[in-house]
């Protein structure tokens, strides 16, 4: 149980962790994720950078979503322009790797400004219907710009290199996904801490007084654009360097829906729900897909007859925790923390 | 008379008074398609006063307060603020040059808490840049940490709202919610401060703190402020100036004695087919 917390001065009250226990814990976290490359196998470090790379987007569509209430379903082309950017560079220029993340994440938000240019006229599903189209012109430009792109056979790059050395193993690649994610995850949560942050809530919340309290709508709603899909590109320029090979087919509008989807599961509006939305639907189709494999050495036919299962199960939990819990995952782990702050007297 | 305690404190005007205006509306006629619902409508506020819109229903209080914060662009006629014509002003660059106001239906962000609903209110003041914001470094830091001292000495203990600081807006009630509004216009830093219905739906004794508070805002803080305003006995109690309203245009104005025993006042009020005045007249008639 947790009485209070005493506080001595303002800035200590504004802390982003402002607690010792919750400064603890994020040591914790820290020398875990450093740890984790020394203590697991190949495979598991490819998921966990899979889903760190998809936190990174998903965190970006959360700001422009889940924050400014602006719908997207243009994040997986945006990735897409930060994969290309960085394929291209690291191909002809072979550029420093972080350098070429800069220049991929600033050219999606570039992108990112253009596309969102009709959010001051249309919202909601119009604004859908309007990312969509861009995200359908991206798609043509990557397969039919051969000379920069490599047209539908796409790109194949060498890896990034740091200090000389090559980084070819999801292990190797984790030591660039993993620092870039944290920093992220830290600028996204630091932003809402701020007048940007506070002015982005506002217009999700009723952008008309927002504009009487000295919010510039335009400026602000292209703002996020550009803050969203720069993390897009960004996450578009670890994946490349991740996979190495860039085909059109690799951003597809699925999967943009599914990053609109992690932040519905995680919790729109909550830098932890896109944690957690981006971690959950990344991990539990695999998470199942182990289930079916250890059923298999006692039922020789699992893997043929669970497979369709496993989709529907996956799309059962979705439905599951949306009437649960609307307010998605994020929520559900307040109420665990609430629930032991005020332990043992009843919530 | 509904406090006779609020109006002892307006026995005279504040030596600050300058009156100079530091708002004035001349000639604004606004219309809707065939609906007129503004016609030459003139008057100024001066500085350091409480002046207050009064009218019926549908006399174009809103419409008018709508037009001076910049949501609708007359169609004939100047909204002059600090002595500068700002009917090309975008409302956003009008809050940046002071002018904030409140919403008759509640317009505060349910997503936040009360304190980030009003370190918003200082957004136009704010400089802090994406780069800053990213990584909260030096000067973000600084600002927030004086925006928040300067939000907590001031406004919400002036507004006595320090219990609520961390709730959720949605979870208040009515007049708590009303207050946070007025905390969040007051970080903006006003010259004048537009209410539109600030005691609506309140009972007695939110209705008297309010006026307290709009008060104080004046006489402590310096700030100009025009409502509008249902609660005659606020308006009387309170208001330096009256100006009422019906069907678009000014009937009357003036101090608020004279505007209330004034007879096209009291027959937009009642409408002229007022029973007593009929039975008098039928009365003599026979």
């Amino acid at each position: 149980m947790r009485i209070g917390t005493a506080k001595e001065n303002y800035t200590a009250d504004e802390a982003l962790f402002d607690t010792n226990i919750q400064r603890g814990w994020m040591i914790a976290l820290m020398i875990a994720l450093f740890a984790l490359p020394f203590m697991t196998g190949q495979y598991a470090i490819y998921l966990v950078c899979l889903v760190m790379i998809n936190i990174v987007s998903t965190t970006g569509l959360n700001i422009l979503t889940g924050f400014t209430g602006l719908v997207s379903l243009g994040q997986a082309a945006f990735m897409g322009v930060g994969a290309y950017t960085v394929a291209i560079m690291e191909i002809n220029l072979g550029t420093p790797f972080l350098l070429n993340l800069l220049i991929a994440g600033s050219g999606a938000a570039l992108v990112g400004i253009v596309v969102g240019l009709p959010s001051l006229r249309v919202k909601g599903l119009y604004l859908a219907i309007a990312t969509i189209a861009a995200s359908v012109i991206l798609h043509f430009i990557f397969a039919n710009w051969t000379s920069m792109t490599g047209g539908v056979s796409g790109l194949s790059m060498p890896p990034a290199s740091l200090f000389g050395l090559e980084l070819v193993q999801p292990d190797q690649v984790y030591w660039i996904i993993m620092p870039i994610t944290v920093l992220m995850l830290f600028g996204a949560a630091n932003l809402f801490r701020t007048r940007i942050g506070r002015a982005f809530i506002a217009i999700r919340d009723r952008d008309i007084s927002a504009e009487v309290l000295g919010i510039r709508l335009l400026r602000f709603k292209l703002l996020s654009f550009a803050i969203s899909s720069f993390y897009a590109g960004v996450a578009g320029g670890l994946w490349a360097y991740f996979f190495r090979v860039i085909t059109p087919e690799s951003f597809p509008l699925l999967m943009s829906i599914f990053f609109l989807a992690a932040i519905i599961v995680g919790g729109m509006g909550s830098i932890l729900g896109g944690i957690l939305g981006a971690t959950f639907m990344t991990m539990v189709p695999e998470i199942l897909k182990m289930m079916v494999g250890v059923l298999s050495p006692i039922w020789p036919d699992a893997v043929a007859v669970m497979s369709p299962v496993r989709v529907v199960v996956f799309g059962a939990l979705i439905i599951f925790f949306l009437i649960f819990e609307p307010d998605g995952l994020a929520e559900i782990w307040r109420n665990i923390r609430r629930f032991f702050h005020l332990w043992p007297f009843k919530t | 008379m509904q406090t006779t305690e609020v109006s002892s404190l307006t026995t005279s005007p504040p030596p600050t008074l300058a009156g100079q205006e530091i708002l004035s509306v001349d000639g604004l006629s606004l219309s809707f398609g065939g609906v007129k619902a503004l016609q030459h409508v003139s008057f100024s506020v001066e500085e350091g006063s409480v002046t207050s819109v009064i009218g019926p229903n549908g006399a174009g209080k809103t419409s008018l307060f709508n037009s001076i914060s910049g949501f609708y662009t007359p169609s004939e006629g100047n909204v002059n603020f600090l002595g500068k014509n700002v009917n090309k002003i975008a409302p956003p660059d009008r809050a940046a040059m002071g002018m904030a106001r409140t919403f008759q239906n509640i317009a505060l962000f349910k997503g936040m808490t009360v304190l980030d609903n009003i370190k918003l209110g200082r957004h136009a003041h704010l400089k802090t840049n994406i780069l800053e914001a990213l990584f909260y470094f030096g000067p973000a830091q600084r600002t927030e940490a004086a925006l928040r001292r300067e939000i907590e000495e001031k406004i919400i203990d002036f507004l006595e709202i320090d219990h609520i600081r961390n709730s959720s807006v949605g979870a208040l009630s009515y007049g708590l919610q009303k207050r946070v509004e007025l905390a969040r216009a007051l970080a903006m830093q006003p010259k004048i401060l537009l209410l539109d219905e600030p005691v609506a739906g309140m009972n007695r004794e939110e209705t008297e703190d309010m006026a307290r508070f709009i008060l104080d805002v004046k006489e402590e803080w310096g700030v100009t402020v025009l409502m509008v305003e249902h609660d005659m006995g606020l308006v009387m109690d309170i208001s330096d100036h009256v100006v009422c309203l019906n069907f678009g245009q000014v009937i009357t104005q003036g101090l608020p004695d004279e505007v209330q025993g004034h007879p096209d006042v009291i027959s937009a009020y009642l409408g002229s087919g007022d029973v007593t005045a009929l039975r008098k007249k039928f009365k003599e008639g026979r």
